[in-house]
């Protein structure tokens, strides 16, 4: 069975190949052979996991070593592959969710000329996100990591004619590139200190480290993880990433890639086991950011943007979970794959309404939906239910669980971050509702555009629909399957550790609170924009709204300190290249060059000039031996 | 008087032919110093010869004497090939070798 | 022969080199200065005669009397040679071209002289052992000498018998001209100058001038100008055209200006008079 393990890798890159070599006699096939690809890679991954279900649970790690990467005297990296527990669950959620996706992007791109392009990319997005998953190495694990900052620049930058989308992309690109400079140092540090990459043996020395190298390699994984995450203060890319075609929003920077930053700290868990400083700031970012994307969602008018805020909220959930410990470990994870299944839901949702109303994305001119698309309603209201943590659905088992192990913390850090959690649980469920209210219920409040065409909302196709269908039965019952029985707990243990966290307040009594701030946010949001009509055009709003609208000044901040004092810096660094460096290079220059213009006029080719330079040379060294003879 | 005061006018003479070699600039003429400065140094061997008492000072005197010979025959009839052709026997006239 | 060995020579020899090495400097001195080479070669055979002198009394017969039939005899005459194939009147500018290179060559002369007497000042050189024995060896200097050159020096002897011969051949090929083409008749040299069209009949004759008819005189044309094409190109760039004209055009010139004057203050005489 261990060999399939690169074939689920292998099926995608293949099609990846295939797709962008194939060139345009593939324009036809491309998005089913795409599809089927990863539909294979998802069949695999099945098969490989009834396998594992079939062991005891501490033998449940499969190893395959492919070849030799790099064998160099004393640094050998492999091209191997682990799958574990946590592998697995990736596994299944990158292909699983991936494969509805790619069945989704059949309907949604129909008419886009390049979708075979698409495709290509979609399938090496997948590649590179199960080689980042399945590495059993931090070298290879920072190869698949590219590999989806690349699959994800090219994905967010697809509608490259678009001048927003370019930029878009390579704002992405070079927020990214933060973070992985973090990586790449967190990994010569292990190499430094530890003299491999590979997961088992970095991690089984963790404990005997000292706490200072641990912190240090710690704090730069932190670093990857926030650009990776889009985690505060490296968030600034994801609301712009919404320029790409949604079911990349839904695939990659809400399901996925977006996670590789989590299931990057779960992964060295026992380094920050051992570096409690680095745990307390991985809690820090993402408490931060939980309120961070909370604020931005509920002030955006863009339907996908306010979703983004979102993702970067829930993704502050699983960062804080993470950074709890080993309390928090399988419910980081666990609250990933929930939010994988409703998020993708409510992306594709979001991407069903823009299908069927001319890629307008302003939620104030959508209004009263739900009689037009009953389809997308309903999965998308499943989706709501769930991401607001509605007892019963996916997030509410998952959240709950984290907002228990936040208050588990302990002391006064316990409170803060489960008041924290709390916090933005009620936050929560007042943007998810007000992008429900604005979207499906009120009034319409479309116009004709300018040419006069009036949108017709209408129901997506069956390819789109049914993905969303699927994915809304995971919002629904993952959280019950996952939660009741502690089954996920059980399942994850073996390879994240788990302690039980006791919170200082009864579980029950936390479970309520949560339910009552849902119940308020609900309210609050009802309140707002369900009883009374919603403004066509945008009020102004108060201070914090306005800020919000602009991502809490976020980008205005980079450009102030960054793009600002980086010209500047350039700018200085440049004239004392043009007045130091050049004057010292130009100056030797000429200084040698003068000197060898007057040297030159020695040369004037008069034998007897050379005659004289010959004889007093002679002087010079008799006169030489005769000292030499004195002394 | 001493013997050694041969080897003074050695130097001298020596020293006179250099400086003419420098100074002047018809070819001839400076091959000329070229010689007086030859028959310097065999007047040295001479005299080194005498204070040594024995005749290999004269050998090389000797030597100097032939190759000299030689050299003069080559040399004026480089001169003379280059008057022919540039009708100058001025050393400072054959310059090109400068930039 | 024993003043030879002795560490002073004798009173006669002291006498001899004070008056001859007076003359052997003055002699070089003047091969330097004077500004005709002839003058330079003719003084410089006179130091090498007494270089010749100072050779014998050092006990060099061989090398004194080789001194002059070889280098005085032959290598001088040779220079003598040359110097009248090159231009035998034609004296040197003393002037220098070079910046500085009069200085430079004192400077240098001076301090290279210096050095030298010191070094031979500091040198013990006090101990002369004289030729006598060395010369009386194998019954006389000659004799020494052939010992010496053909036994131990045999091969040195040879090499620069080879260094003659090469350079005699190396001699002959710098200055022989080879002729890669006939030698155009006088009818063909006729029949160019038809064509060039300058120079139909032949040059004009040196020196109408009364008083100077000979060849190094260049004729004057009508206006008074010498020609040079009257003088044969030899003389010409051996540079030794005697001209006599400037006498004559300075004649004209003063007639010229006399009349000029005396019409100029005709006239004036006569403005005055309107």
């Amino acid at each position: 069975m261990e060999n399939l393990i690169a074939l689920l890798i292998g099926a995608p890159l293949l099609g990846a190949a295939v797709l962008l070599c194939g060139g345009r006699r593939l324009d036809r096939a491309g998005h089913w052979l795409g599809t089927l690809l990863a539909a294979v890679s998802f069949v695999i991954g099945l098969a490989l996991f009834a396998d594992m279900l079939g062991k005891a649970a501490d033998d449940r790690a499969m190893h395959q070593h492919l070849f030799s990467w790099i064998p160099v005297e004393g640094f050998q990296a492999d091209i191997a592959f682990q799958l574990d527990q946590l592998s697995m669950t990736f596994v299944l959620l990158i292909t699983g969710v991936g494969t509805l996706i790619h069945v989704y992007s059949i309907g949604y791109m129909e008419h886009d000329e390049r979708r075979r392009r698409f495709f290509g990319y979609l399938n090496l997005f997948v590649a590179a996100m199960l080689l980042l998953v399945l590495a059993d190495n931090y070298l290879l694990l920072y190869f698949g990591w590219e590999g989806v900052g690349l699959a994800s620049y090219l994905l967010i930058g697809f509608w490259q004619h678009k001048p927003s989308a370019a930029t878009a992309a390579k704002k992405a690109f070079l927020v990214n590139r933060v973070g992985d400079i973090g990586l790449s140092i967190a990994i010569m540090l292990m190499f430094t200190t530890f003299g491999t990459f590979a997961f088992g043996p970095v991690l089984e020395s963790a404990g005997e480290t000292g706490e200072g190298t641990l912190t240090a390699i710690g704090l730069m994984l932190l670093l990857a993880a926030c650009g990776k995450s889009a985690q505060v203060p490296l968030q600034s890319w994801l609301g712009d990433a919404m320029e790409g075609p949604t079911p990349v929003s839904a695939l990659i920077h809400a399901a996925t890639m977006v996670t590789a930053g989590v299931y990057l700290i779960v992964r060295s868990a026992d380094i920050f086991n051992a570096a409690p400083d680095a745990q307390l700031v991985v809690t820090i970012v993402g408490a931060v950011t939980l309120l961070f994307g909370a604020i931005v969602g509920c002030a955006k008018d863009d339907i996908k943007k306010a979703l983004a805020g979102s993702t970067m909220s829930q993704i502050g959930y699983m960062i804080l979970a993470a950074g709890l410990g080993p309390i928090g470990y399988v419910f980081a994870i666990m609250h990933l794959v929930t939010h994988g299944f409703f998020k993708a839901g409510l992306f594709l949702g979001a991407g069903s309404v823009m299908h069927g109303m001319n890629d307008e994305v302003d939620m104030r001119k959508y209004g009263g939906l739900r009689k037009y698309m009953p389809v997308t309603f309903a999965t998308f209201g499943l989706g709501y239910l769930a991401i607001i943590g509605f007892p019963g659905l996916s997030g509410f088992f998952s959240k709950d669980k984290i907002i228990e192990a936040a208050f588990a913390k302990g002391g006064t850090e316990g409170w803060i971050l489960g008041a924290v959690t709390l916090l933005g649980a009620a936050i929560t469920a007042y943007y998810m509702t007000r992008v429900m209210l604005m979207t499906f219920f009120g009034e319409k409040r479309w116009q004709p555009d300018e040419h006069g065409h009036e949108p017709h909302p209408h129901e997506s196709p069956k390819s789109m629909t049914v993905p969303m269908i699927l994915l809304a039965f995971g919002s629904v019952f993952a959280g019950g399957i996952f939660g009741i029985g502690d089954r996920f707990v059980n399942w994850l243990k073996p390879v994240t550790d788990y302690e039980h966290g006791h919170p200082p307040i009864s579980a029950m009594a936390v479970t309520s609170a949560t339910v009552a701030v849902m119940v308020i946010g609900v309210g609050l949001a009802y309140l707002q924009y369900g009883r009374r009509p919603v403004p066509v055009v945008a009020p102004r709003g108060s201070l914090l709204t306005r800020a919000a609208r602009r991502d809490l000044l976020q980008d205005d901040f980079n450009h102030a300190v960054f793009v600002t004092g980086g010209t500047h810096l350039t700018r200085s660094l440049v004239y004392v290249d043009h007045s130091l460096v050049d004057g010292v290079v130009n100056g030797t220059a000429a200084g040698v060059g003068g000197l060898s213009g007057r040297l030159r006029k020695l040369q004037n080719g008069h034998v007897r000039s050379y005659a004289v330079s010959m004889f007093g040379g002679t002087a010079v060294l008799i006169a030489a031996t005769l000292l030499m003879r004195a002394v | 008087m001493n013997p050694v005061n041969y080897l003074y006018l050695a130097a001298l003479l020596f020293t006179i032919g250099a400086v003419g070699v420098l100074i002047r600039r018809n070819a001839i003429v400076v091959f000329m110093c070229v010689e007086l400065m030859l028959n310097a140094c065999n007047l040295a061997f001479v005299t080194f010869s005498r204070m040594h008492g024995n005749l290999d000072g004269q050998i090389i005197a000797f030597f100097t004497m032939v190759v000299a010979a030689a050299e003069v025959v080559v040399g004026l009839a480089i001169i003379v090939s280059v008057f022919r052709s540039r009708h100058s026997a001025s050393v400072d006239d054959a310059s090109l070798m400068k930039l | 022969m024993s003043a030879l060995a002795a560490y002073a020579t004798s009173t006669g020899e002291a006498f001899q080199f004070w008056v001859l090495g007076t003359v052997a400097v003055v002699g070089a001195l003047c091969t330097i200065l004077m500004r005709k080479a002839v003058h330079s070669a003719l003084c410089l055979a006179g130091t090498m005669i007494v270089l010749a002198v100072f050779y014998l009394a050092n006990g060099a017969y061989f090398l004194g009397i080789v001194q002059i039939v070889v280098y005085t005899g032959a290598i001088m005459m040779l220079f003598l040679f040359v110097v009248m194939l090159v231009g035998v009147t034609a004296a040197d500018s003393l002037k220098e071209t070079i910046k500085g290179q009069r200085w430079w060559a004192a400077a240098c002369g001076l301090g290279f002289g210096v050095l030298l007497f010191a070094g031979i000042g500091n040198a013990a050189l006090t101990e002369f052992a004289g030729l006598g024995a060395a010369n009386a060896a194998h019954g006389g200097n000659v004799e020494g000498l052939a010992a010496l050159i053909f036994t131990k020096y045999v091969f040195a002897f040879e090499i620069t018998g080879a260094l003659l011969i090469t350079a005699s051949v190396g001699a002959m090929l710098l200055t022989h001209r080879e002729r890669t083409e006939r030698a155009r008749t006088q009818r063909e040299l006729a029949e160019q100058r038809v064509r060039e069209g300058k120079h139909l009949p032949p040059l004009p004759a040196p020196g109408v001038y009364a008083r100077h008819n000979a060849v190094d005189i260049a004729g004057l044309l009508p206006d008074g100008t010498p020609s040079e094409l009257t003088v044969i190109s030899t003389l010409r760039k051996r540079g030794q055209v005697r001209d006599v004209s400037t006498e004559a055009l300075a004649d004209l010139k003063a007639l010229e200006q006399r009349s000029a004057e005396r019409l100029g203050r005709d006239r004036e005489e006569e403005e005055a008079g309107r």
